[in-house]
């Protein structure tokens, strides 16, 4: 170790490693994973989640969660914010994940389109 | 890229119940449902609820597993990580008081939500054979710091500033004794960790180790710049195998880094550090006698002054602090010395590391700030007596401390309070003793620990504790007199007056302790030769309840002398008092309760 910046440079690639055990996550996104949800193809949802967070270093945490009843509407995304607001996205699909992590996850800019049913 | 990390606890506790096999098949589960790429599993250090162990934490999530076994991984693979579901039976719960909910969120937990991590501050969260999850969480920073911006003499201000004291027993400032070695002129410094940790009950030192062992080497680094050292000696015990092989780890990976070794972040500066295994004597915790201990001779203390800080290893000032002493100080020196001494007490600051032991629900490891009190650390974080038992008394310091009583439960603990009642802080062992404990019986076990460990050097220690454990076992045994309890306590003066060491000198607190508080304990055994506990053999009388007695005779059966006699399904069966070994074996034979104890 020869210089602070060196070890800066070794703790921000390192903080990748450990961030998601801390509890300083920008959003959380919750995605239904139950058959339901596996069903209606929430797997590719959150691949894309997934590969998006890696590439943009986004302070996002990925969450699976089980089947909230609303099987009809599913692959179900839910947003949270630092705040505790819950935005809850229907029908998603890879390229509508896409619009969302562009829009809400990086411009904090909700896709009301989106967030209601519309079949 | 990962989305969820499994946590495992690796520690000792959880290690011997198997949770490295978890790990394994965590994994090969994992790898089954192809999740290798989402899923990471870490080994981490001690999470502090051993008595729930093996605990596994899931990230984000932040969902706690407790008791968890091999059958239960694959339903925790496929509900939880695989479907999203967490096993609910499996987590960790506690009941609202107002509510009557369950309350699953693991900071709310009452065992957690009233403790202040500082020396625990990573255990539990970062893998310790990986240094760059350390570095992630601030490690190194408090080392560039000094290195880069700070004067040794600024390094001693800050702990001085600070208010530490050391964490091992004896509640010296740090700052102090680092000011002391740094004052002395000699090319030639030691910086010593004591890790020898000998206390029963007592683990906070092998955790840390085993959990954050990066902040114990980056804080000894620190000592040696402030003191002006280039080499240091981690004295550690063998029985620590897995705390041993982590701190050999780390230590390697410290100098790949170049955190150890040559010109550190280009200051100059070189420091290295070398692990040496004791044999486990409990007065090798002794700082003399570790020394000569370290020096390849007999582990025997010697008279102080001179101080190690003047004249220690190889003769050349030397300063030992403790594991968990060090674990605060990259803390102190990221946070400053303001935000540390803003903790705690007047006299004692920051935090203490507490092994929670004994009859108590949650036995484990908690850290909470100085002068907390003992009811809230038993009652609240510890969960009480195990099975609703009446609490009698909290033994605190281990064999060098005392026992506290119920009236001393709102005492708020530093090192000072505890003196005054008696007993001492020490390492932090905390014993809890129930109603079915005898206090004679506790006096006695601690005796017979310090002669088996009295290195034998001076004569008070080495006859005297000897001539006590004797004196105690004839109290116990129904052979003792009023007599023998006034010689037991001028003997246990003499000893604490006259004796080298700090283990000598310490040997006494049981017995004076539970002489001042439990006399009637003592009494009962003297006079009415009764332990009120029932845990005296030798005191104990059996007899069958004749209304109880089914007459189904396997309390004679079960009888190593045959002390008993009855008719099968027509006489009560009743017992011989002469014939009578006070094994207990009927007591356990039968399956009514009729045999009664007294």
């Amino acid at each position: 170790m020869k210089s602070l910046d060196e070890l800066n440079r070794i703790r921000e690639e390192a903080l990748r490693k450990v961030n998601l055990r801390q509890n300083n996550a920008q959003y959380r996104v919750l995605i239904g994973m139950a058959t339901c949800g596996i069903a209606a193809g929430a797997r590719p949802v959150m691949k894309t989640f997934l590969e998006a967070i890696d590439k943009d270093q986004l302070q996002v945490t990925i969450q699976q969660t089980g089947c909230i009843g609303m099987c009809i509407h599913e692959p179900i995304v839910e947003i949270i914010d630092q705040a505790g607001i819950k935005t809850t996205y229907m029908q998603v699909n890879a390229s509508k994940a896409q619009e969302i992590i562009e829009s809400h996850l990086k411009q904090g800019k909700i896709l009301e389109a989106y967030t209601h049913v519309t079949k | 890229m990962e989305r969820t990390h499994v946590l495992v606890c690796a520690g000792t506790g959880c290690t011997s119940s198997k949770s490295l096999e978890l790990v394994k098949r965590f994994e090969e589960d994992i790898r089954m449902k192809d999740l290798q790429n989402e899923i990471k599993v870490v080994k981490t250090g001690c999470f502090g609820l051993c008595q729930k162990g093996p605990i596994v934490a899931i990230h984000p999530d932040k969902v706690f597993y407790s008791h968890v076994s091999l059958g239960d991984v694959d339903e925790i693979v496929n509900e939880h990580l695989y479907k999203g579901r967490p096993v609910k039976r499996l987590e960790i719960t506690d009941i609202d008081e107002e509510t009557k909910e369950a309350i699953f969120e693991f900071e709310k937990i009452k065992f957690y939500a009233k403790q202040k991590r500082i020396a625990l501050r990573n255990c539990g969260t970062i893998n310790p054979e990986d240094v760059t999850e350390y570095i992630a969480l601030d490690g190194y920073q408090a080392l560039a710091k000094v290195l880069l911006e700070m004067t040794p003499q600024q390094v001693i201000e800050e702990m001085k500033k600070s208010g530490l004291r050391g964490r091992g027993g004896g509640g010296f400032p740090t700052g102090s004794k680092w000011q002391f070695a740094a004052n002395q002129v000699n090319d030639e410094k030691y910086v010593i960790c004591n890790a020898d940790e000998g206390d029963p009950g007592a683990f906070m030192d092998r955790s840390i180790l085993e959990g954050d062992p990066h902040s114990v080497i980056e804080a000894m680094v620190i000592a040696g710049y402030a003191i002006g050292a280039h080499h240091g000696y981690v004295y550690i015990r063998a029985e620590y195998p897995i705390a041993v092989e982590r701190l050999k780890i780390a230590i390697t990976q410290a100098e790949e880094y170049g955190m150890l070794g040559d010109n550190i972040f280009n200051s100059g500066y070189k420091f290295n550090i070398e692990i040496r295994l004791g044999a486990g004597a409990f007065v090798c915790g002794e700082e003399t006698a570790l020394i000569a201990s370290i020096e390849g001779k007999r582990g025997m203390p010697v008279v102080k002054p001179p101080f190690p800080a003047v004249k220690g290893v190889w003769g050349k000032p030397t300063i030992i602090n403790n594991v968990e002493t060090f674990a605060n100080i990259p803390a102190i020196i990221n946070n400053g010395a303001d935000w540390f001494s803003s903790i705690g007490t007047e006299k004692s600051k920051g935090t203490k590391v507490f092994a929670l032991g004994g009859k108590i629900v949650n036995t484990g490891l908690v850290e909470v700030p100085m002068g907390t009190t003992l009811r809230e650390v038993i009652y609240e974080i510890g969960g009480g007596c195990l099975n609703h038992k009446n609490f009698k008394a909290v033994q605190t310091g281990g064999p060098s401390g005392g026992c506290l009583t119920e009236d001393h439960l709102d005492t708020p603990i530093d090192f000072d309070n505890l003196v005054a009642l008696g007993s001492m802080m020490g390492s932090g062992g905390m014993i809890i003793l129930d109603e079915d404990n005898c206090m004679v019986d506790v006096a006695r076990f601690y005796m017979d620990f310090i002669v088996d460990e009295s290195c034998g050097k001076c004569t008070p220690c080495r006859v005297g504790t000897k001539r006590m454990l004797e004196m105690l076992n004839d109290i116990t045994e129904g052979k003792g007199t009023l007599q023998t309890i006034a010689d037991l306590e001028a003997l246990a003066l003499h000893v604490k007056d006259s004796s080298l060491c700090g283990l000598g000198q310490t040997a006494s607190n049981p017995v004076l302790s539970t002489l001042k508080h439990f006399k009637h304990e003592y009494l009962a055994h003297v006079i009415d030769k009764k332990c009120p506990a029932k845990v005296c053999k030798s005191l104990l009388d059996y007899s069958i309840n004749k209304d109880a007695c089914k007459k189904c005779g396997l309390c004679a059966k079960g009888c190593p002398t045959t002390a008993i006699t009855g008719v099968l399904g027509k006489e009560a069966y009743v017992i011989d008092a002469e014939k009578c070994i006070r094994c207990g074996a009927c007591v356990q034979n039968c399956p009514f309760g009729a045999v009664d104890r007294a």
